[in-house]
């Protein structure tokens, strides 16, 4: 199956590292995630709710979501985290598929969702693929999740229209 | 009780094919495994040496049917006729770990009228 991607190109996203503070008025600093933070995603992840999951991630058990972010976050994945204090409360990456090509998620816990966090997280995601000279990004989103399809369109997204069960998006960054 | 065990090549066929062979153990059901070709890169021919050597490997009686056509509708279709359950692989993986269904989930999902059973 060939992806289709946008003609025209999007660029123009802060880069990371970022302060913001969200609409809770907590001030959260996103950064790139530096792999010796590792303990510190599983940490997320153990918070994080499993009716929040997409598409069956991230894994509900330990030794499951232990494995999940050291082969596909930190090693096969770029990723931008979002810390309250000394903890990481948010997460998006995007991992290298075959094709030279990205596939991008975004998790953010249930407490910090509604905030802005992931759209801040997904911006500063894209402008750091963008300084990597990543051109072409993909998602797949389930159909009734609205908020996340609109985050997604807000950043520039575009429906591939694939007769998938799940909605596929796709984008082509401008490098930088 | 006949059991229909779909597969097409991907990673979680023998996955697929493991668990089900399992379950049958001790069991009083027939199994039969079908191979399709879920997108023109498959290579069936692969797919049917692959499931006909799993099942040598586990010496046990099964035998392989091969799917010509539209693979979805005409899975579908073998499954309603001749067999009680119809077991698949449960999708495959896309690089971040999300499940990715195909085609012919989607179709056997909605349109076969028998029980049918993803395994992950």
């Amino acid at each position: 199956m060939t992806r289709r991607y946008p003609d025209e190109r999007v660029s123009d996203f802060p880069k990371p590292p970022a302060e913001i503070v969200d609409h809770e008025d907590r001030e959260i600093a996103i950064r790139v995630l530096d792999a010796d933070e590792a303990e510190d995603l599983v940490g997320m992840y153990l918070e994080f709710n499993p009716e929040d999951r997409a598409q069956g991630i991230p894994p509900v058990e330990e030794p499951q979501i232990r494995d999940w972010v050291d082969s596909v976050c930190i090693e096969n994945g770029h990723s931008v985290v979002a810390w309250y204090d000394e903890d990481i409360v948010g997460h998006a990456m995007l991992v290298d598929d075959d094709t030279g090509a990205a596939e991008l998620a975004v998790f953010v816990l249930r407490d910090y969702q509604g905030a802005r966090i992931g759209t801040a997280l997904c911006e500063t995601l894209l402008g750091h693929a963008q300084t990597l000279g990543l051109e072409r990004i993909w998602l797949s989103v389930e159909r009734w999740n609205e908020p996340a399809i609109r985050l997604y369109q807000n950043l520039g997204f575009q429906r591939t229209e694939q007769e998938t069960l799940e909605l596929e998006m796709t984008m082509r960054l401008e490098p930088e | 009780m006949k059991v229909l065990l779909g597969v097409s090549g991907s990673e979680n066929a023998s996955y697929a094919m493991e668990v089900t062979l399992e379950r049958l153990v001790g069991s009083e059901d027939d199994l039969s495994v079908a191979v399709y070709a879920s997108d023109a890169a498959t290579d069936i021919d692969e797919v049917h040496q692959q499931a006909r050597e799993f099942i040598e490997a586990h010496d046990v009686t099964a035998d392989v049917r091969r799917i010509e056509g539209d693979p979805a509708s005409s899975l579908s279709d073998l499954a309603e006729r001749e067999y009680d359950h119809l077991v698949m692989p449960g999708g495959s993986k896309s690089p971040t770990g999300k499940i990715q269904l195909d085609k012919v989930h989607q179709f056997v999902l909605l349109n076969a009228q028998l029980p049918v059973t993803l395994v992950r």
